[in-house]
């Protein structure tokens, strides 16, 4: 950031961030909006957040055009992995808004809810292009606020202000660890700027201080991401917050921690400071962990809470290998789009039967509403990774990348793990469709209807017609 | 062809969800239609088929890009093997969805994921590309997961989860090898042929014994082999019958058929090394599964075992003919010919076993062996249907499962004249558990709770009659199919 920043001469033209300017505009138009219309007119806000996604997404699909190149004297990616990653987010965020119009229909603060989103939709967008280390921490700080706010949107609903709660002490506790992490590497190696830290790094000796100040910086986004050891909101949130902002949390800054962190970790030199073993070990902890929390669950919300833990620990396979094979960086973002679709169509089936969470409810529920737990299903046997959903073409990948990589050992944790997580998600399923009820079923809207099915359908369309994206995503490149 | 034969079952699947207030009889005749589709393209394609010693290995391929990042492409083609096994699983197919079953007022579903189930399983013989057989590989379990827990019985619930649990570990070290197999190979490529050709771990010693292990693990869960068989007995007993006969004689000749096209072809060097030891597990599953048999009550249950025991005849004969020794093509073909005619034997008489099980089950939703007693004396077709089944089961010379364990056993005589030696012990106990059932149900005394036992109706018999007729004619005058499989065995030995 310093020197370079004046000497390279001020590059102030704003085409590199028109995607987060379109998503900024609308976040101020939905406030306006909802703080003069009355309370029945109060769901304008979500066509105008759904606007101001699509404007970004288009923004951001021509900056695909070009070169992988970065801006603002080098502070701000505009690469494969950073585009790729923010129409990841802005798609994500557009199903997110679809759930919420007849959710908090009731609400009074209904209206406030679109800006809120957008911004946290901001902060996922800043991780993703993030190349200084302070931008990495704005990213990081303005995702979490803003996600506290969505997690406790109920505040007169205890699980909702604990889960609040919850987000808020352990996000707290590690934004403060990430802010020391990039405070020391500013003190070791004198700059933010990755540019700048790889080449110091390149020369730098392998030193406990820099392998500390690198661990509470991963830490620190493994929050967002909701690795171990900062996972354990994770539960809560898919739980207490509103099942739209559930949905959300659990998707949106996801993605954005994924490619902060494959971007992050390639600049330290793997012989110097042992990250992989660190990485592995994360990964290992993260998708173990998350699949025995998931395994006695009788709640199905928390259940696909655990289960979100486990899949962040498949994604860190894919940072683990991240410069040993070419494979990593296409199998992340093609892992991430297939995680995203399959849990935002599970999440939006529950926001459409109005948040139902109890198993014991979902008993005989195929008979009433086939078309719901058909999506269900879908969304389900794709976090397994059963062919041919997107789920699959994913896991596919990273165990390509894992075992090409060197890491078969990885891949057959990942494969035990997978076995694991067939009980629980059959535990839902099965009862399902093999019982009968006789209780009647509410839904909810017909805009949560229509995230259902576009979710639903994109776990399947993305995993048969997986080749667009996969030759997209392959030629894919990571700065710095 | 090729592919029409799996796209129509799964176009028919999907236009009997989307077909609302179907009646049950219309959905199954539906079914039974979309379902013989598919076996006359096949038969079609068998009489093109071309058996001469200098024809090409795979026929009737077709090869369309599907997922060209990957090498993945939608390759189907059949050798002598792959057709036979693939013509048998079709007419089980059409047969199983024929067959009067109680749907449970779910007639849509039922004959829905039915034919879902039957697009899976034929592409998996069908495929030449190894991703592809993987796909159809897990789509078969999510099928049959479906009808076992829906449309069981007992404990099925239970069953189903077991059977997907366990055959998903089975299948996913199977995801495992195909991929290493596809990073050892220069250019990468899932094409089987490809594969098949370039032997890609020739040469490599841990790697290959680890990859061939995930294979042969896959595979051995699948057939399914001791001691990793422990998901067959509560998933064959609670399944619906028609469930039960594809199970048995369509989805555990994926384990065997799999061993032949992977490792065997693909690994041949590797494959050799290890192939007595997989001789010894075969062996042990022949006589683990007669012995257990042997003890069972729950007739269903006794039937499920035999499975394991034949399924050990099967891999025996893989085993024997994938060894590595000289001069022994002739019985090595001679083996490999008999487990594949197995294969197909088993299939029709396991097959047709399992359904008159349904028919008993239907009548009393008894399996009990020692409460049943003299139905010979009123139901004549019920008895002649399962005493041809049986005694085609034990072996009988003049019906097909003579016929294949003859050629295994002369085969791996010459190879492994001590494992054949003590499998033979296996016909024997067989022999014995079929007599003494076949006598507890059909004759002595009949119990009066049973004088309301009612014969096989007409489409019951009818349909046991026909798989019965080919179980007889391969007995009898078997070298039509003989000439089908050595086509390709011959090939497969030869290049050994």
């Amino acid at each position: 950031m310093r020197a370079r920043f004046w000497s390279g001469g001020l590059e102030l033209s704003p085409a590199p961030v028109l995607p987060e300017i379109a998503v900024l505009v609308a976040a101020c138009a939905a406030l306006l909006t909802a703080a003069f219309v009355p309370q029945r007119l109060q769901w304008l806000g979500a066509p105008l957040a759904l606007l101001g996604l699509a404007v970004a997404a288009g923004l951001a699909f021509t900056q695909l055009a070009g070169p992988p190149r970065s801006a603002f004297a080098g502070v701000w990616a505009l690469d494969g992995a950073a585009i790729w990653g923010r129409l990841l987010i802005l798609a994500s965020a557009a199903v997110c808004v679809l759930l919420a119009p007849a959710w908090f229909a009731r609400d009074k603060r209904h209206g406030e809810y679109y800006a809120m989103l957008l911004l946290s939709t901001l902060g996922a967008l800043l991780l993703a292009g993030a190349m200084d280390t302070l931008q990495l921490v704005m990213g990081v700080l303005l995702s979490s606020v803003t996600g506290y706010v969505l997690a406790a949107y109920h505040r007169d609903w205890a699980l909702s202000v604990e889960a609040g709660m919850k987000y808020f002490l352990i996000g707290a506790l590690t934004n403060a660890l990430l802010v020391i992490g990039v405070t020391l590497l500013f003190g070791l190696f004198g700059t933010t700027d990755y540019a700048a830290l790889a080449v110091a790094l390149a020369d730098a000796p392998g030193q406990a201080m820099t392998l500390l100040a690198l661990t509470l910086v991963v830490i620190g986004v493994a929050f967002k991401l909701g690795a171990v050891p900062a996972h354990a909101w994770l539960p809560d949130v898919a739980e207490g917050a509103p099942a739209p902002a559930a949905a959300f949390l659990t998707v949106v800054p996801k993605i954005g921690a994924a490619v902060a962190l494959i971007r992050l970790l390639p600049m330290f030199p793997a012989d110097a400071i042992a990250w992989r073993p660190i990485l592995a070990t994360l990964s290992v902890a993260t998708m173990t962990l998350g699949n025995l929390g998931a395994v006695g669950q009788n709640d199905v919300r928390r259940l696909i809470g655990w289960s979100s833990i486990s899949q962040s620990g498949y994604a860190l396979m894919a940072i683990t290998v991240v410069g040993l094979t070419d494979q990593a960086l296409p199998a992340l973002l093609f892992f991430l789009a297939g995680y995203a679709v399959a849990n935002l169509a599970a999440f939006a089936m529950i926001t459409w039967l109005r948040g139902r969470t109890d198993l014991e409810h979902y008993r005989g529920l195929s008979a009433k509403r086939p078309l719901a737990a058909a999506v269900l299903v879908i969304a389900f046997l794709s976090l397994v990774g059963i062919p041919p959903l997107a789920g699959f073409v994913g896991k596919l990948m990273l165990f390509v990348a894992a075992i090409d990589a060197g890491y078969a050992w990885l891949a057959v944790v990942a494969v035990i793990n997978t076995v694991i997580s067939l009980f629980y998600y059959l535990r839902v399923l099965g009862p399902m469709y093999f019982d009968d009820t006789d209780a009647p079923v509410h839904t909810l809207g017909s805009s949560a209807a229509v995230a259902m099915l576009a979710a639903g359908l994109l776990t399947v369309l993305l995993g048969v017609l997986s080749q667009p994206l996969l030759a997209a995503l392959g030629s894919a490149v990571l700065l710095p | 062809m090729l592919t029409l034969a799996v796209l129509i079952p799964l176009l028919g699947a999907l236009a009997l969800v989307l077909w609302p207030g179907v009646s049950s009889a219309t959905a199954r005749g539906f079914a039974t239609a979309i379902a013989t589709i598919p076996l006359l393209l096949l038969i079609a394609v068998w009489a093109g088929f071309n058996t001469d010693a200098g024809a090409p290995a795979f026929q009737s391929v077709v090869e369309a890009p599907w997922i060209p990042a990957l090498g993945v492409a939608w390759r189907l083609g059949v050798d002598g093997i792959a057709l036979s096994i693939v013509l048998m699983s079709a007419l089980l197919f059409v047969a199983a969805i024929a067959w009067p079953a109680d749907t449970q007022g779910r007639a849509r579903a039922y004959y829905a994921w039915f034919l879902f189930l039957m697009a899976a399983s034929l592409g998996l013989f069908l495929t030449l590309d190894l991703l592809l057989f993987y796909v159809f590989f897990d789509l078969s379990l999510v099928g049959m997961y479906f009808l076992i827990g829906r449309w069981g019985h007992g404990d099925a619930h239970r069953a189903a989860l077991k059977f997907f649990i366990y055959t998903l570990a089975g299948s996913l070290p199977l995801l495992l090898a195909i991929i290493a197999l596809y990073l050892a190979s220069q250019p990468h490529t899932f094409d089987m042929r490809a594969l098949i050709a370039a032997q890609p771990v020739a040469g490599m010693d841990v790697r290959a014994s680890l990859i061939l292990l995930g294979f042969v693990l896959a595979f051995a869960i699948k057939t399914p082999l001791f001691p990793v068989h422990t998901w067959l007995p509560p998933a064959h007993v609670n399944a619906p019958a028609p469930a039960s006969a594809i199970l048995a004689g369509v989805m555990l000749k994926m384990g065997t058929y799999g061993l032949i096209r992977i490792p065997y072809s693909m690994m041949t060097a590797t494959f050799g090394r290890y192939a007595l030891w997989l001789g010894v597990l075969a062996v042990i599953s022949i006589l683990w599964g007669a012995l257990v048999a042997l003890a069972q009550r729950d007739f269903k249950r006794l039937i499920a075992y035999t499975s394991i025991n034949h399924m050990g005849y099967a891999v025996l004969g893989i085993a024997a003919a994938g060894a590595l020794v000289d001069g022994e093509e002739a019985a090595q073909t001679l083996a490999l010919t008999g487990a594949t005619v197995e294969m197909v034997a088993h299939g029709l008489i396991t097959g047709s076993l399992f359904l008159i099980t349904g028919a008993f089950w239907q009548r009393t939703q008894d399996y009990e062996v020692d409460h049943y007693g003299g139905l010979a004396q009123t139901t004549p077709r019920l008895t002649a249907a399962m005493t041809v089944a049986a005694f085609a089961s034990l072996g009988l010379p003049g019906l097909a499962g003579f016929v294949a364990e003859f050629q295994i056993f002369v085969g791996t005589f010459a190879v492994y004249p001590w494992l054949a030696a003590i499998g033979l012990l296996g016909i024997l106990i067989t022999a014995v558990l079929f007599l003494k059932m076949l006598q507890q149900l059909f004759f002595g005394e009949l119990p009066d709770r049973l004088s309301g036992f009612t014969d096989l109706r007409a489409t019951e018999a009818g349909i046991l009659l026909v798989l019965l007729v080919l179980v007889v004619i391969i007995g009898i005058y078997p070298m039509w199919l003989l000439e089908l499989i050595n086509s390709a065995s011959a090939v497969l030995v030869g290049g050994a």
